[in-house]
């Protein structure tokens, strides 16, 4: 009682993982022994090139084997389909205008769900009452198919770019609810009730236990809106014909005029441009919720 | 070391024929009553479901009573969870300080005092270690950091240790005991562990199964800080044959 000094002599003595001079700061003891990064870029790559390779050896093979040659208009081969239309700057930069006009309107729709789906989820975890009476709206909302609103969406907002952020939001607003509704519950009981006993107010609880909490549910959240928004704005062009077009826009235009080798390289930009951005909040979320951890991945 | 409390002082945590009954109509405690003064050490074991839990979330005031009274002279109350119940996203040092950032404790002295807390339960150099980094009776000493770090007059205890292995249970009872020895808190500690509850308390309580009511009151005599050996010798084989014959008579 009268010694100031630490009781427990020998400090921790039970297992432990890295010592105290090296285990702060140093994620990994394997990180020196990390692979360097052009290998991890090579392995991962691999992959990706080869299913790519096998599809243009189908593709080939569907246009030279079997389609006959007044039908090879169907699916022209990869050289000529991207050839034609990538050496061709009249295709082309309306093309590369048209994608970057719907990222931008991707970008935006995804923006407003994110605040919206957080706030709309944050309001509900606040009450039993609230989540409720909110939650069936979203499921609604969700449930719904996009196709059946949009003409009305068209009539009330006209058909620009409002409209086509408003489609954005609504097919991008629900994993973006449900993901940060689910966060914000994930806290365990006993973890409120050491908040409870700590008389925290509702803000602290917010704050300081349910938010972060949410963190990495928000994440995974923002991955699976990041790859619908960007379906959303193709759907919304697709329908929207008014106004500068989008890249969903020029679909159907090449579709109608039956212009294959401008709708092929139309739609094999729409693909990559989503898995552009479904890779980069794949990685956003990652990153984040790896150092939310204190730099363990999960 | 036993029945320090001088009699003008009144208990730290008193409960007066206390019964819960769940709204599902399960009574979990029937009548309890019990005193805790300060330099108390009061163990509570009984068989599993039979209302211990219930017990602390009724002193905490996490529960209400359905009859009964309970009072509490104690300006800062800990509650240390069967799970060691760390922010995961929080360093051991951050996890430490957030009872400081409830209660607006300025930053300085919180991180002082979290440190204090820290070093007393033999975490020097760990501080900046996410719970994920940490082994589980590491994860507890943190638990037990912060349950320390308001000084607490009361401090209330849910069978901490029972999800550990035995050795670290072994160690952390040696190490709490003289937590308890340096702070002299009143502490009420639950457990299924006869020996546990022998080697760490000045009394030990047995509860009955459900609906759990006090059957038994067994006084422990030794001296704080207990050497480890301590669960060898025959006085205390004799008094845990005590508890367990009061356990076996009443489950």
């Amino acid at each position: 009682m009268s010694t100031p000094t630490p009781v427990i002599e020998g400090g921790p003595g039970d297992p432990v993982i890295g010592s105290p001079r090296s285990a702060p700061g140093h994620p990994d003891g394997a990180g020196a022994r990390k692979a360097p990064w052009w290998r991890v870029a090579v392995s991962r790559s691999v992959p990706i090139l080869a299913a790519l390779a096998g599809i243009a050896v189908v593709w080939y093979a569907v246009s030279y084997l079997v389609l006959p040659e007044q039908q090879r208009f169907l699916l022209p081969p990869p050289h000529e389909a991207f050839g034609s239309a990538l050496s061709n700057p009249q295709l082309m930069g309306p093309m590369l205008e048209a994608l970057a006009r719907s990222a931008g309107v991707a970008m935006v729709g995804l923006v407003c769900a994110v605040v919206l789906g957080i706030g709309y989820a944050t309001v509900m975890s606040q009450s039993g009452w609230a989540e409720r009476i909110l939650y069936p709206y979203a499921v609604i909302l969700q449930t719904i198919p996009i196709l059946a609103l949009v003409p009305l969406i068209g009539i009330w907002l006209g058909y620009a770019f409002t409209a086509r952020v408003v489609v954005c939001i609504i097919i991008a607003v629900f994993p973006m609810i449900s993901n940060t509704l689910f966060g914000l519950q994930s806290a365990s009981p006993a973890a409120h009730d050491l908040l409870t006993l700590n008389k925290a107010t509702r803000w602290q609880r917010l704050t300081k236990l349910q938010f972060p909490a949410a963190v990495p549910s928000i994440f995974t959240g923002l991955r699976n809106a990041s790859g619908l928004a960007v379906i959303g704005v193709i759907v919304a062009d697709f329908y929207f014909q008014q106004g500068a077009p989008g890249i969903g826009g020029l679909l159907r235009t090449y579709t109608l005029r039956l212009q294959m080798e401008a709708l092929f390289t139309a739609i094999a930009l729409t693909a990559l441009f989503g898995v552009v951005v479904f890779s980069i909040f794949a990685a956003l979320d990652k990153a984040v919720v790896g150092r939310w951890y204190g730099g363990h991945t999960r | 070391m036993t029945g320090t409390a001088t009699p003008t002082a009144r208990p730290t945590l008193a409960l007066t024929g206390v019964t819960k009954r769940f709204p599902t109509g399960t009574v979990a405690v029937r009548g309890v009553s019990l005193a805790l003064q300060p330099g108390d050490f009061v163990t509570v074991v009984g068989p599993s479901g039979c209302g211990k839990s219930t017990l602390l979330r009724l002193a905490s005031g996490l529960e209400s009573v359905t009859d009964g009274v309970i009072d509490v002279e104690s300006a800062a109350t800990s509650y240390v969870f069967q799970d060691p119940t760390l922010l995961e996203w929080r360093s051991a040092l951050r996890n430490v300080e957030l009872v400081g950032e409830l209660r607006k404790v300025p930053g300085d002295e919180r991180r002082r005092r979290a440190q204090e807390a820290l070093d007393l339960v033999g975490l020097t150099g760990f501080e900046a270690q996410h719970p994920r980094r940490l082994s589980g009776g590491m994860r507890m000493r943190v638990s037990l950091a912060r349950a320390l770090v308001a000084d607490p007059d009361l401090a209330l205890f849910d069978e901490p240790f029972g999800a550990l292995d035995e050795i670290t249970r072994l160690q952390m009872q040696t190490e709490l005991q003289k937590l308890f020895q340096l702070k002299r808190f009143a502490g009420l500690f639950i457990t299924h562990s006869v020996s546990e509850a022998v080697y760490l308390s000045t009394r030990v309580l047995v509860m009955s199964g459900r609906p759990g009511r006090i059957v038994a009151e067994i006084p422990v005599p030794f001296e704080y800080p207990r050497p480890p050996d301590l669960r060898y010798e025959p006085e205390f084989a004799e008094l845990t044959g005590q508890v367990s014959h009061a356990l076996g008579e009443h489950s």
